[in-house]
């Protein structure tokens, strides 16, 4: 599938719906991308199952604060830099590049350096979501070698890393985006076709298009629209949770991430009841009247209650009326191992993952 | 303390215009139809009031102007000016060229001149790239014959001297007299939308200095020598000399003006404030005595802006709502006859049943000449179809269950129920129909603060006084009375996904127009 400047639209809006709150308002990528598109041409889109088993794929990302990002915006060449120093690390060209997150801004960053470098788009990525982490990939918890993983910045400056595990490669790559000003861009993960089709969550990118797509045309019913594009997924169908007005919101940074959570008034048939959502950057747990009815890694997303668009955490304030929704994150994305690095109790929330009754 | 005020708000159908006593009442008032031209209209507005009055015209202190002639001006592509748009950070931000997602049209009306040239900052102030002045002046020589510039330089809410800079070599290039606008005294953190909010503040120039020249001159020719102020989207004032530097803070005043004015009128600080015009009925909240601001960034004729609003949800139901009886089911709205409504309402003679019609139908009101009959069904429907519209955006608005305050204000007042379901008591208050011209005539000047503070050397509590102190300091320099001025907004984020101490925050202050 050939994916022009419009499409850009739809990826970047359904990637808001799976970026659960989190993952960096993807206007600035959007921008990005489009702009690449325009001088570069189309992006192939193409199916893990596409891939020879020993193609090199090389997944780029961009890295740090989002607020720092809508500021000092790419100057455009940077994951395309990461990209490349791998390529001459390996020894070989890389056959493609992917998202490592299909949430927020980094589910439409990796679509300019394909149109940069010419090479096509991975439709898979390895967070099925948005996380705050680089570990936080199904390509860690399948096996797959963080490294040797590179970050770039405008000024042409490189960094290769090389690590003993991947939460090292985190630890030091985020600390070498402070000194880049806040942001870097990754290339990482680096990995064979096989690898891919072992590891990543497939159809991720069609399936943000699709949402996309579906809550920009679905008028009054765009809850609706969710339910009926995520039935039809290795996701699962969506869920209504909760309908009301924020009447509190509480937020604080801890060791660079924003710890918090929101509390809803019902209104409508939600009428007399409360939900509370939490948050590290992403939506993680929500309690409906005290009990959890919803936890990490399922998707919480919460919703603009008349215009249907999904409001990151960084926006919510109080007086705002959003509907709340969950959708059922793929059973990839819920084995035993990945429970390990991304179930409610890794995040601090006291309560085993329920899967979510639909 | 205050001598004679007077305050006009120009709306999309009608302007008003009030004057208010040396104790802030009012003590005239007048509606006149909006004109194209938008002078004509509030010259006229203004004569109805100052006729009105025993005092003469050079007793009136202050005049303040809630007008469109910018937000016209922008959806109409009328009067621009052409922008030489420089933008400091290569090489960042080369990925996303300026104006890129701007309609063709109004690009087109502005010139399109772009440049991204080296310069701008980090986050925590350190340098990004230096500023090449040679560069900076080949583009501005390049860009010659632009009427006015737009200049924003990455970070520059956390400094400003790379913007400032080019400024002074803009002037050296091309004269004292060329307009530059600099996005740090604009808007806040994000590039794209504030650079956007520049650029169309340059492009407004001309069309600013021919509004506050020919009303300079409407005062001049009525001997008032008064004051002027116009009013701003958060419903704060400015003075003309400031309104010629930023005129796009005059965009979308009107909102504010009638939640402040609402609020004033009745003493009602915390509460929902229902507007109703000829065509539709704006609910907003007010908090603290100014409105409460929407968490969506505002499109400025199609493009981004980081504006806030008043947070407004906005119904189709106003005094020249038509009224349509389907077999039992009765609607109003949402078309309306608009301005038209003495020519084509029943109870002027006309054809279309309207909202006002079923009021003076029902004898609650005595409008126009005619009294239309209506049968006792559909006034029934109507006024329960708009009593449960505006009951629902009540509720919307409301940020707890308890019933609080309701303020109705707006020509079509008399719509709305006075035992709205969800309110504690519904307010009227005297002068209603004019609040948005007694909101702007009672409008505080403010000063903020949005920037990123880094909390390495500082503790946070720190940042906040600095950050308090900052917007009050800017209040004072807008012309408010330092003893007036209060912190009325304070929002902290801190910067998500990065170690180290980093957070923005922001600030407003606010106070009452110091004594010159």
């Amino acid at each position: 599938m050939l994916v022009e400047e419009a499409d850009v639209e739809d990826v970047a809006l359904g990637a808001t719906v799976l970026g659960t709150g989190g993952g960096g308002d993807p206007n600035v990528g959007k921008l990005v991308a489009k702009q690449a598109i325009r001088e570069h041409g189309t992006v192939e889109l193409i199916d893990p199952a596409e891939l020879d088993d020993d193609a090199l794929v090389i997944p780029t990302a961009q890295m740090g604060a989002p607020t720092v990002a809508v500021e000092k915006v790419p100057g455009g060449g940077e994951p395309a830099a990461s990209l490349e120093r791998l390529e001459r690390e390996l020894g070989t060209e890389a056959d493609a590049t992917m998202p490592i997150e299909c949430g927020g801004i980094n589910s439409t960053f990796p679509f300019a350096v394909a149109a940069r470098k010419g090479i096509p788009l991975v439709d898979a990525d390895g967070m099925g979501r948005a996380f705050p982490e680089l570990q936080h990939e199904t390509f860690n918890i399948y096996g797959v070698d963080g490294t040797p993983a590179a970050v770039s910045d405008e000024r042409g400056n490189v960094c290769l890393l090389e690590t003993e595990s991947n939460a090292e490669l985190e630890w030091l790559a985020r600390g070498l985006t402070v000194r880049m000003g806040g942001v870097g861009y990754v290339a990482d993960y680096p990995m064979s076709g096989a690898e891919v089709k072992d590891t990543a969550i497939p159809g991720t990118m069609s399936l943000a298009s699709e949402l996309g797509a579906a809550v920009r045309s679905a008028g009054e019913d765009v809850v609706d629209a969710i339910r009926s594009v995520t039935a039809d997924s290795i996701y699962g169908e969506a869920t209504s949770l909760f309908e009301g007005k924020i009447v509190d919101v509480k937020r604080r940074n801890e060791g660079g991430f924003v710890l918090g959570h929101v509390e809803l008034a019902g209104l409508g048939q939600d009428h007399g009841s409360s939900m509370r959502i939490e948050f590290q950057n992403e939506n993680l747990a929500a309690k409906r009247d005290g009990e959890y009815v919803a936890t990490v890694p399922d998707l919480i997303t919460v919703l603009d209650r008349e215009s249907g668009d999904p409001i990151p955490t960084e926006r919510l304030r109080y007086g705002a009326r959003a509907r709340v929704l969950a959708i059922p994150t793929p059973p990839i994305m819920r084995s035993e191992a990945a429970l390990d690095v991304w179930g409610p109790r890794t995040f601090g929330i006291e309560t085993d993952y329920t899967p979510l009754s639909t | 303390m205050n001598g004679y005020r007077l305050g006009i708000d120009v709306g999309g159908t009608n302007t008003d215009a009030v004057i208010l006593d040396e104790d802030d009442s009012p003590i005239t008032q007048t509606k006149r139809p909006t004109t194209e031209d938008i002078t004509t209209g509030i010259v006229n507005a203004l004569d109805d009031v100052l006729d009105a009055v025993a005092f003469t015209a050079d007793e009136l202190e202050y005049v303040m102007l809630g007008t469109t002639h910018a937000t016209n001006a922008i959806t109409e592509r009328r009067g621009l000016n052409d922008v030489g748009v420089i933008r400091l950070g290569a090489p960042a931000t080369e990925s996303v060229r300026p104006l890129l997602e701007w309609p063709d049209d109004l690009e087109a009306a502005i010139g399109g001149k772009t440049a991204i040239l080296d310069g701008g900052h980090e986050f925590d102030g350190r340098t990004l790239n230096d500023l090449d002045e040679a560069q900076v002046r080949e583009t501005v020589r390049e860009f010659g014959d632009a009427d006015s510039f737009a200049v924003t330089s990455v970070f520059s809410p956390v400094r400003e001297d790379h913007e400032e800079r080019v400024a002074e070599l803009i002037h050296e290039e091309l004269g004292e007299d060329v307009p530059v606008s600099l996005s740090n005294e604009i808007g806040s953190v994000g590039l794209l939308e504030r650079e956007n909010a520049t650029t169309l503040n340059a492009a407004l120039t001309s069309v600013a200095d021919e509004a506050a020249s020919a009303f300079l001159e409407a005062m001049d020719e009525r001997g008032i020598e008064a004051q002027l102020y116009f009013g701003q989207n958060d419903g704060t004032l400015m003075s003309v000399e400031y309104a010629l530097e930023y005129p796009i803070f005059t965009v979308a005043s009107g909102p504010s003006n009638s939640v402040r004015g609402a609020a004033y009128l009745s003493g009602v600080e915390n509460g929902i404030i229902v507007d109703v015009g000829g065509t539709t009925t704006d609910v907003g909240a007010v908090t603290d005595g100014f409105p409460r601001e929407s968490s969506v960034a505002v499109e400025i004729g199609d493009v981004k802006t980081n504006f806030r609003m008043p947070d407004l949800i906005s119904i189709g139901i106003g005094g020249g709502s038509h009224v349509t009886r389907e077999g039992d089911d009765v609607t109003v709205g949402p078309q309306s006859v608009g301005y038209r409504l003495t020519e084509e309402s029943r109870c002027f003679g006309g054809e279309t049943l309207t909202a006002t019609d079923v009021e003076v139908a029902s004898g609650s009101v005595d409008i126009g000449p005619e009294s239309p009959d209506v049968d006792a069904e559909t006034i029934e429907g109507a006024r329960s179809h708009i009593r449960d519209r505006v009951e629902q955006a009540v509720d919307r608005m409301k940020t707890s269950p308890e019933p609080v305050p309701v303020v109705v204000v707006g020509g079509g007042s008399i719509l709305v129920p006075a035992d709205l379901e969800g309110a504690s008591e519904v307010y009227m208050p005297d002068h209603y129909e004019v609040a948005n011209a007694v909101g702007v005539a009672i409008a505080q000047v403010s000063g903020q603060v949005d920037r990123i503070f880094s909390l390495d050397d500082q503790t946070r509590d720190e940042a906040l006084e600095t950050a308090k102190s900052e917007a009050t300091e800017n209040a004072v320099g807008a012309g408010a009375a330092e003893e007036t001025v209060d912190v009325v907004d304070v929002e902290e984020v801190p910067l998500s996904y990065l170690p180290g101490n980093a957070v923005r925050i922001k600030v407003k202050a606010a106070g009452t127009l110091g004594d010159e």
